[in-house]
């Protein structure tokens, strides 16, 4: 396994820049995800790595070494397209094999490593089948196994899970996830899923148009995002835009003063209010509080929604659902509630939104 | 009161099927016929026949015409497929893959030769011939050469056509998984790429093959003394005598083409290819 830097990569098509002078390390044994929307440059990235596409600029290494014009092919990274691309007319096993081919082992050596390999995905019992004889999930532990026999310098994600349907791909996560962290693989994962991004990497790369808008820890991200694009893009979040009126207040666009800790936020440019909606406790009726008005009750299983008027603003706050037997909402749409938050919950960030 | 929405067909299903049964009757009823016929043992084509016999055959198989017709047909259609598909293939990855101005330009001019008129293009191809024989001063008409040049002209497009559409159809990433594992662009060509394109290439050398095998008006005016392909001698054949020896021959002509195609199918499901 090697380290992987990138040093300002850049990738122009044209008169448009997808990548802009991208900067990131990823240490040995650790999984770092490209999330933003699509067209935001991860997969550009992504596939500059591989060795897909040349630079326009900048600099690929792994470890010391630059590998920024070796070709794909002699490359050694282990990728898992979103699509699997497997080879039609291969075996499974002759899939995972093919890697091993190429670097010139017999056919005694390839075999055990298959063997071993396609164990490690638990689908030693389809090795002969074709991949056309194969689910989508099955297809996708092949690749996984196809990428991981070689031995890659760098294991690359690209949306690996976007093919499964959504139970599967929450078992899938884990997997790849535990196999990850197992063989200690330097891993880069493209995504624009952020509950993936969140559940699988150790650090986040938060892109938007070719650039980083913030690297950090899921933690990190989600509890003290940077700006307004960031804390929404990472998980639900309520952004007021207004401007500071003093440490402990906000005073929202529509006039609405709100509670905040601003100490906690070195941040200059402050004319936006973000908060996570589960940090927001629902009362009925009260005093105490900001006072609005209940617009919608939404329940979701586990947790249930409500989207609250407060003055002309609606916030969304999310609670746990109440156990069985109580009533699922005492509350109504159109009950006057009131809403309050530890002050040091909020963030005051730029806003980058319109 | 019960709704019978299973076991009544619907007026327009009925028509479909109808219609459907119609269009199969009228593809196959002249093959049928040309089959029927041959075992008759007539001449003169009446029903019912007096009686059945393989005398047409037997009549066939000595006339020395239909036989060195078959073997020349068989030595110019392999020819034919052996040229024009590798020709045919390279000029499609060239139009797929290549990235120069005038791919569409040059994809309509491959495509060209299936837009003219077989005996337009025969008596056009028999001009240059004689031209070219003089500046050569060697014989090109009437060789197997021409013949299989002019057929060529044919295979290249079929194949043009069918490998572009398996190589439009093809995933990319495979190619790109392979080179990711470490095998170098030629060796991603041979063992991932061409793969790939089987089935295509295998529909278009049998689809050039069988054109060639029954190809007439591009022929007509190319062969010439032992130098003629089945069904010009079936032609002449016509020219003085009607009697089914020519549905013999025919029915011979039919079997080996559909043999071809059964074969065809078993490497490759056709009807995913066309």
């Amino acid at each position: 396994m090697s380290s992987l830097a990138i040093e300002k990569l850049t990738k122009r098509f044209g008169a448009s820049v997808a990548v802009d002078e991208l900067d990131l390390v990823v240490r040995e044994g650790e999984l770092v995800a490209l999330l933003g929307p699509s067209g935001c440059g991860k997969t550009t990235t992504l596939r500059m790595v591989a060795g897909f596409l040349p630079p326009s600029g900048g600099r690929v290494l792994f470890d010391k070494e630059d590998v920024t014009r070796l070709p794909a092919y002699k490359r050694a990274t282990g990728m898992v397209f979103q699509s699997y691309a497997l080879f039609p007319h291969m075996s499974a096993a002759d899939n995972v094999g093919f890697g091993l081919e190429m670097r010139g082992l017999n056919a005694t050596e390839r075999r055990s490593k298959v063997e071993d390999a396609l164990k490690l995905v638990r689908l030693s019992h389809l090795a002969e089948r074709l991949p056309r004889e194969l689910s989508g999930g099955q297809q996708q532990r092949v690749a996984l196994a196809r990428a991981l026999v070689i031995n890659p310098r760098i294991f690359l994600l690209d949306e690996p899970l976007s093919n499964l349907d959504a139970k599967l791909r929450a078992e899938v996560r884990l997997e790849i996830r535990s196999l990850q962290q197992r063989l200690g693989l330097t891993t880069l994962m493209v995504t624009h899923d952020r509950e993936e991004a969140l559940t699988m990497a150790d650090r986040l790369v938060v892109m938007e148009n070719g650039r980083v808008r913030q690297i950090g820890t899921p933690r990190e991200l989600y509890d003290a995002p940077k700006d307004a694009f960031v804390a929404d893009f990472v998980g639900r979040c309520n952004i007021l835009t207004g401007r500071r009126e003093s440490a402990t207040q906000f005073r929202t666009d529509s006039g609405l003063l709100l509670p905040v800790d601003s100490a906690a936020d070195e941040c200059k440019d402050a004319s936006a209010f973000a908060l996570r909606p589960e940090r927001i406790a629902l009362k009925a009726g009260g005093a105490d509080g900001i006072q609005g008005r209940l617009k919608a009750v939404t329940y979701m299983g586990a947790q249930t929604e409500y989207v609250v008027a407060v003055g002309a603003e609606a916030m969304v706050v999310v609670q746990p659902t109440p156990g069985a037997g109580e009533p699922l909402a005492p509350l109504k749409p159109d009950d006057s509630v009131s809403l309050q938050w530890d002050c040091k919950a909020p963030r005051l960030v730029p806003r980058t939104l319109h | 009161m019960f709704l019978r929405l299973t076991d009544q067909p619907s007026l327009g299903r009925v028509l479909m099927r109808t219609l459907i049964a119609v269009a199969y009757l009228i593809i196959f009823a002249p093959v049928v016929m040309i089959v029927v016929t041959s075992f008759f043992a007539q001449e003169i084509i009446s029903f019912p026949p007096p009686a059945l016999s393989l005398q047409w055959y037997a009549n066939a198989w000595h006339k020395p015409e239909f036989f060195r017709g078959l073997t020349t047909s068989l030595e110019v259609a392999l020819l034919t497929a052996a040229i024009g598909v590798p020709i045919g293939t390279m000029a499609a990855l060239a139009i797929v893959r290549g990235e120069f101005p005038g791919r569409g330009a040059l994809s309509s001019f491959l495509l060209a030769p299936l837009a003219v008129p077989g005996v337009v293009a025969g008596s056009g191809l028999y001009m240059f011939y004689v031209m070219a024989e003089d500046f050569f001063d060697r014989d090109i008409k009437a060789t197997t050469g021409g013949l299989v040049a002019a057929h060529t002209l044919l295979a290249i497009p079929w194949t043009v056509r069918l490998v572009v559409a398996s190589l439009q159809g093809l995933d990319r990433r495979a190619e790109e998984a392979a080179a990711n594992l470490g095998a170098n662009p030629f060796t991603v060509f041979h063992r991932i790429t061409l793969p790939m394109m089987r089935p295509g290439i295998v529909a278009a050398a049998m689809f050039s093959f069988i054109q060639s095998f029954e190809n007439l008006d591009l022929s007509m005016l190319l062969v010439g003394p032992g130098r003629i392909t089945l069904p010009v001698a079936m032609l002449n054949y016509l020219e003085f005598r009607i009697d089914p020896t020519l549905a013999a021959v025919a029915t011979v002509q039919i079997t080996l083409v559909g043999l071809l195609m059964v074969v065809t199918d078993r490497f490759v499901k056709l009807s995913r290819v066309v």
